[in-house]
């Protein structure tokens, strides 16, 4: 049962729940915004040094071929080779500006993040241990929310001394004191104390959450804010190497290194670069030959007794090259990172989000993932000669002001199944709530006026002894109140809670006591105690994950369900959300054994932790998503952070992950398919002068030669720009079979890609032939 | 009955002969390379070599044994070849001058068999069965042996020690808590260092197998039927006969059968004729035309069954077979459409391109042998290529500019589509979201990289070596025809020799020191260099534990992967040699 005030966000909270149900459009992206390209542009142009576009074969190339058609063009100038130039030098720019607004999504997000990276002055405890107690001079008022202890400087009882000093001056190890108002000077453990703390700065969640020393939620991040009490934390970062360090080099892409997969496509690329580059240059002694066996042809801009002209070799090698997917190649996996930090989930590394896309196995925590975080009011079991109604009624009754989420779920629960309408605590003015502690483990709610319906207590009759008690909470402390008025207990109760034990669901025993008085004042006043009923509350599935497992199976992969109940009620669980196995009774141990189990049979295995326990299976996993409210041990063993700590949200990692590969596959898939049409184009405009019949394979009917190289070119250049957006956004994901999905990928990019340059390249030529020189 | 019934009969019955072969020939290999035990004169090859026939090599050291091996072959039939004329049954012949001596030599290893020469005026009988003959089934049986390395190392996986048991997982609802405890202490238990467990096999004995149980039987069997059929089998010389017009003829006899059976089984295409199977010696009959078609075709289109079997899914076999059918069958009902329906006067005339037929086969059965021929990498023929259409000359550039995997060479088609299928999953992976996995073995750069080396190989000598052809002037004399057609008889010679075809266009005096260097060079290296990069590839391979298959692995068994695969071999192909194709035999034969 929670003991926080505010829950944290996003522990089965109840706004994200509707989100497995939704339809099966999920992984999408922002939308790009012209301005963007803008924006861009500048660092576009940057990116024109050869030195650094060295690192893209692919459109190093092309800014070889256009320096050096920029050479001939000024050489020999002509309206033709200055357009061809011309465009050459844009497909450059706009392969660079894909790579620019890919990366300025990420500038602005680290922008907003380098703000929270303020001067913070930290104050050093020395001489200090965990333990030990602490002057008041670092204490101040809690919850003041004012910035009041920041300039305090104080000696400690025992020789503890606080010092101030600038936060990057903190080391691994340090201790600090943090009061309400103040920012935390680094990323650490809290040691001593509790405190609300507003991390809004790198979640965006305004709810603050708690934060307390030991256990799992002991962990804090440097540049959130305390929002009340005092808190002592142990650094546990490098200077220079905060989360929020780690998170800026991440989203600008300054640690970006290229995944194994990006590896491999590149040379894939390289490979068909130099291929097209040398069936173009071993075209050349033929064209030579070629003309001269036709003296009587004269020279076109494409071809002369010297072969085809510089301009026109380029054009084709740059129309032949893989260029589209060359230039939207880095663009992809930065928006890849980029979609996962946009929901709030950290990839420390492209790897791991590639990773993401293979995983075979998923180890789901039960509860906040399977179930909701907490157990729900599931029935109302009434002892004999109570009726249902009245056990809802009463449970209901005694949890109105019980805002834990088992309280609430009564109160909903009964209104659903009895349709008893939701009070709100101040409709009862006579009612006095009785909150649960540990030591009377119950709950409940004294009513003033027994007589009056509960439903419209009477405000009018108050008196000092409440008419009606209700209790609800643990069988043997609400068994033992009823005993205390001497009245007795059904046998049937024991059967009740030991079933509701048995299957693994929690009961919350509902009695009564009613006071009845003769006169209105000082008469014989007789008591009743009695049991009404059981209250059963259990694991509810959340709704939508049977159909989100059974997609995960169509997808080929393994949920496993991992839980700490006994097998039995395991089982019930495991069955009803329809998950493939479970592992019962968990230790982390068993996670472990249970992970290194499924690499061995060749798995990639994917699951969340967030507490220290977790951290060698995080570690081990091979996508180890840490929750943001779990320790730095956990964060630090994972390979991605969950901002939102949602563990749900490990479905979507891997749609994102599988989203980045299909995006490069669909794109390059794209780009070579686009080659049969430009050949189509550019090699009648070449030849057809010698060999009349090559005209017949100017299918396009395209205008002249030279609009016709044009065209190819112009389309090259434009489809770039053209799927910038689809390269940020990533193409559509829907969770299906392989042999479906590459289906529907060949046809939409494979078949799509064949035809759709025959229509560009068609209409690019209807208009630029007007151009003269062109035309 | 008309010749384009005829034809189609044949076609009909070649077909039904592959399919019923298919799974013998297929299963026997299988056996052959699976096979424990070692027969008699096998372990006493063993033994006298020096070969431990149980030890396994990882692919460095089987590529080492491939080089060494090929190289020491070249050396051999070079000598061979200079000094035929201290030998016996030199015929007379002098010793082959070095320029053509090493280009036989290499072209004879690589199983290209590209002739620069004629075989009755200047190989001796001692060359033709010692040297040529024993180079045909040598270089046969690399090639199936380098395949079934590749194989190897793609479908081999190492002993699991107790996680091969797949019905307990996924079993819904199970508790599991002692099976993953179990599962854990199985994986921790196995896996051990023991071994290093990516050996592809044993090249020496894969060699020696090939030979003694598949190549030599066979051989030994198509032999006895071709003499059935009238091919020649003596050792004569010339005989000098008078002609009915009472004229003299030379007419030279000598072991012609058996090497013609070796010549189409184990695709090499190296006739004892020069004028290959449309020799009467060689080729008798329209039924040993057919034949000999089969022959050529047999083991290309069996191995992907061996294959299938090794992986334990005969499926992925059928996979592969089916794109070599595809596209060998796309192929030749092109190629022959072309050759019998042109608009010149005397093909309309005479109802087909006759020109360059041999009267006895007709056009079908030449239009079948020609596309046989070149899209395996037989090189033999049996009509005059220079001669076909324009486009029916160039559906056969197409056939060799495939790469030869249609089905390819001995061993050789194999590994070559295995490559091909290699990228098309990549890409196809890729595309559904998972790194790409081929027979669950993953396709990463090392891999890739070796792949994208592989098919680099044959397009960069075929265009290189066109292109400064055409660039020397003096290359360009050797040409017979000006024009496109000059252009395409180049090409058509340097694609040969590239993807080790070794049929000629002909049309082309290619007996220069220049050419003969050039083509020599480009074999070799269109030979060795692929086999190196597809043993390191399957080596990279061998060295992966296979990843288990799931509802989410791209299933390489299924008709949309074979249509994928057989798009990506002609995409591939088009976009490499389009444009050398449009200035060759596409300008000819495209009219306005």
């Amino acid at each position: 049962m929670s003991t926080t005030l505010i829950a944290p966000p996003g522990a089965g909270g109840a706004p994200r729940d509707s989100r497995p149900g939704a339809g099966p459009r999920r992984v999408g992206g922002g939308l790009l915004d012209p301005r963007q390209l803008l924006r861009g542009l500048p660092d576009a142009l940057r990116k024109l040094d050869p030195r650094t576009l060295w690192h893209n074969p692919v459109m190093f190339i092309v800014e070889v071929g256009a320096v050096f058609t920029t050479v001939l063009a000024v050489g020999n100038p002509s309206v033709f080779g200055w357009l061809i130039t011309g465009w050459l030098w844009l497909t450059v720019v706009f392969a660079n500006l894909a790579e620019a607004v890919a990366e300025g999504r990420g500038k602005a997000q680290a922008a907003a993040l380098r703000r929270t990276r303020t001067d913070t002055i930290a104050r050093r405890l020395t001489g200090w241990s965990p333990g030990d107690p602490l002057d008041a001079a670092t204490h101040t008022g809690q919850g003041t929310g004012s910035g009041s202890g920041s300039g305090s400087v104080g000696t400690a009882v025992s020789g503890v001394e606080v010092a101030e000093v600038p936060a990057p001056q903190l080391a691994r190890g340090d201790y600090v004191v943090v009061v309400a108002g103040e920012l935390i000077p680094g990323d650490g453990d809290i040691v001593e104390g509790i405190a609300s703390v507003d991390e809004s700065a790198i979640t965006g969640e305004s709810a603050p959450v708690i934060r307390e020393s030991g256990g799992d939620r002991s962990s804090v991040t440097g540049g959130t804010k305390v929002l009340s009490d005092r808190i002592v934390v142990r650094i546990t970062q490098q200077p220079g190497e905060s989360f929020i360090d780690r998170m800026i080099r991440l989203v600008e892409g300054a640690d970006r290194r290229r995944t194994p997969n990006e590896i491999a496509l590149n040379i894939l690329l390289a490979a068909l670069t130099v291929i097209f580059l040398l069936a173009v240059a071993t075209l050349q002694p033929l064209a030579v030959y070629t003309k001269a066996s036709q003296p009587a042809v004269p020279d076109s801009a494409a071809l002369t007794s010297h072969g085809i002209t510089g301009i026109v070799l380029v054009s084709l090698v740059v129309c032949l090259i893989p260029t589209t997917i060359g230039a939207l190649l880095s663009a992809i996996g930065i928006a890849g990172m980029d979609r996962l930090v946009q929901r709030n989930v950290l990839a420390m590394s492209g790897r791991a989000v590639e990773a993401a896309g293979d995983v075979g196995t998923l180890l789901l925590d039960k509860t906040g993932t399977i179930t909701f975080g907490n157990r729900q009011a599931r029935a109302f079991l009434p002892v004999d000669g109570i009726d249902e109604a009245m056990l809802a009624d009463a449970a209901q009754l005694s949890s109105l002001a019980d805002e834990t989420p088992e309280g609430r779920s009564v109160v909903v629960f009964a209104k659903e199944r009895h349709g008893l309408r939701e009070r709100s605590p101040g409709e009862l003015r006579a009612a006095t709530f009785v909150p649960f502690t540990a030591q009377t483990r119950m709950s409940g709610v004294d009513l003033a006026d027994p007589d009056a319906d509960p439903g419209r207590a009477d405000p009018g009759s108050e008196e000092g002894m409440p008419r009606r008690q209700i209790r609800k909470g643990a069988a043997s402390a609400v068994v033992a109140w009823v005993r205390a008025t001497g009245a007795p207990v059904p046998p049937q109760l024991g059967e009740i809670v030991d079933g509701i034990s048995a299957a693994g669901s929690t009961p919350l025993v509902v009695a009564e006591t009613t006071r009845t008085s003769t006169s209105s004042a000082g008469g014989p006043v007789a008591t009743r105690a009695r049991v009404l009923g059981v209250i059963e509350l259990a694991d509810v599935v959340k709704t939508g994950m049977r159909d989100r497992f059974d997609e995960m199976r169509r997808m080929g992969i393994r949920t496993v369900m991992i839980t700490g109940d006994n097998p039995l009620t395991a089982k019930a669980i495991a069955e009803e959300a329809g998950v493939d196995d479970f592992l019962a009774e968990a230790t982390p141990e068993d996670k472990l054994a249970l992970i290194r189990a499924e690499q061995a049979k060749g798995h990639l295995v994917a699951m969340t932790g967030d507490g220290t326990n977790d951290a060698p299976a995080l570690a081990q996993a091979d996508v180890g998503v840490a929750m943001n409210t779990g320790t730095s041990a956990a964060k630090e063993a994972g390979n991605m952070v969950d901002l939102d700590s949602d563990p749900t949200k490990l479905i979507e990692i891997v749609e994102i992950g599988k989203q980045l590969l299909i995006t490069r596959g669909a794109l390059t898939t794209f780009s070579i398919a686009n080659d049969v049409a430009k050949y189509f184009a550019i090699i009648p405009a070449m030849f057809a002068g010698v060999y009349g019949g090559l005209d017949r394979l100017n299918i396009m009917r395209l205008a002249t030669p030279e609009s016709a190289i044009l065209s190819a070119v112009i389309f090259n250049a434009l489809v770039i720009v053209a799927l910038i957006p689809l390269a940020l956004r990533g193409v559509q994901y829907v969770p299906s079979s392989a042999s479906a999905l590459l289906s529907r990928n060949l046809s939409r990019y494979g078949v799509g890609g064949i035809i759709a340059p025959f229509v560009g390249i068609k209409i690019i030529d209807l208009l630029i032939q007007f151009i003269p020189g062109v035309g | 009955m008309s010749t384009n019934v005829a034809g189609a009969l044949a076609v009909a019955l070649l077909v039904a002969a592959l399919v019923i072969t298919y799974r013998p020939l297929g299963d026997h290999m299988y056996r052959v390379y699976t096979d424990r035990r070692h027969l008699r004169i096998e372990r006493a090859i063993y033994r006298l070599t020096g070969v431990h026939p149980d030890s396994g090599q990882r692919w460095p050291v089987y590529a080492r044994g491939v080089l060494a091996f090929s190289l020491v072959s070249v050396l051999l039939l070079y000598l061979l070849e200079r000094v035929q004329s201290h030998l016996p049954l030199g015929l007379g012949f002098a010793g082959v001058a070095p320029p053509l001596a090493w280009n036989t030599a290499v072209s004879f290893m690589t199983n290209t068999n590209w002739q620069a020469y004629s075989g009755e005026s200047t190989m001796g009988h001692l060359v033709q069965m010692a040297g040529l003959a024993v180079q045909n089934f040598l270089s046969a049986a690399v090639g199936i042996s380098v395949a079934i390395a590749v194989v190897r190392g793609l479908t081999r996986r190492r002993a699991l020690a107790s996680a091969g048991d797949p019905g307990r997982s996924g079993d819904p609802g199970r508790p599991s808590r002692g099976g993953a405890a179990g599962r854990a202490g199985g994986a921790a238990g196995g896996g051990g260092p023991g071994s290093t467990g990516d050996e592809l096999g044993n090249f020496w004995v894969d060699l020696t197998r090939t030979v003694i149980r598949i190549l030599l039987p066979v051989c030994v069997l198509a032999a006895i039927v071709l003499i059935a059929g009238g091919a020649i089998q003596n050792l004569h010389g010339d005989r000098v006969v008078a002609t009915l017009a009472g004229g003299h003829q030379t007419i030279t006899g000598g072991p012609v059968a058996s090497q013609e059976a070796i010549k189409e089984f184990g695709t090499n295409g190296g006739g004892f004729y020069n004028v290959n199977s449309a020799h009467p010696f060689e080729n008798p009959t329209s039924w040993t035309n057919l034949f000999e078609i089969y022959l050529l075709l047999a083991i290309a289109f069996s191995l992907p069954r061996a294959f299938g079997r090794m992986a334990g899914d005969r499926r992925q076999g059928l996979a592969i077979v089916s794109v070599m059918a595809v596209l060998a069958l796309g192929s030749f009902a092109i190629g022959a459409a072309f050759q019998a329906v042109h608009h010149g006067t005397v093909p309309t005339a005479v109802g087909a391109a006759t020109e360059g037929t041999e009267t006895r086969f007709g056009v079908p059965n030449s239009s079948l042998f020609a596309s046989a021929t070149t899209l395996t990498s037989t090189g033999a023929v049996n009509s005059f290529h220079d001669s076909y259409t324009s486009l029916g000359g160039a559906t056969l550039l197409f056939n060799m500019m495939l790469g030869e995997v249609a089905p390819g060479g001995t061993g050789s088609g194999l590994y070559g589509m295995l490559v091909l299928a290699v990228v098309t999953v990549f890409v196809a992976g890729l595309m559904i979201g998972r790194t790409p996995e081929y027979l669950g073995k993953r396709i990463g750069s090392r891999e890739i990289r070796f792949a994208a080396l592989y098919f680099l190989i044959t397009p960069i000598l075929a265009l290189l070596g066109t292109g400064i052809a055409m660039g020397l002037p003096g290359e360009r004399a050797g040409m017979l025809n000006s024009g496109a057609h000059g252009l395409s008889e180049v090409l058509y010679a340097f694609t040969s020799a590239a993807n080790n075809n070794g049929s000629a266009f002909a049309g082309i005096g290619v007996n220069t020191t220049w050419y003969n260097t050039a083509l020599g060079l480009v074999m070799l290296f269109g030979r060795l260099l692929p086999m190196l990069f597809v043993l390191g590839m399957a080596g990279s391979f061998a060295r992966q534990e296979p990843v288990p298959v799931t509802a989410g692995t791209l299933p390489t068994h299924r008709p949309q992967f074979a249509g994928m695969l057989a798009a990506v071999a002609v995409v591939l192909v088009a976009l490499t040699f389009f444009p050398a194709l449009a200035l060759g035999p596409l300008a000819e034969g495209i009219h306005s």
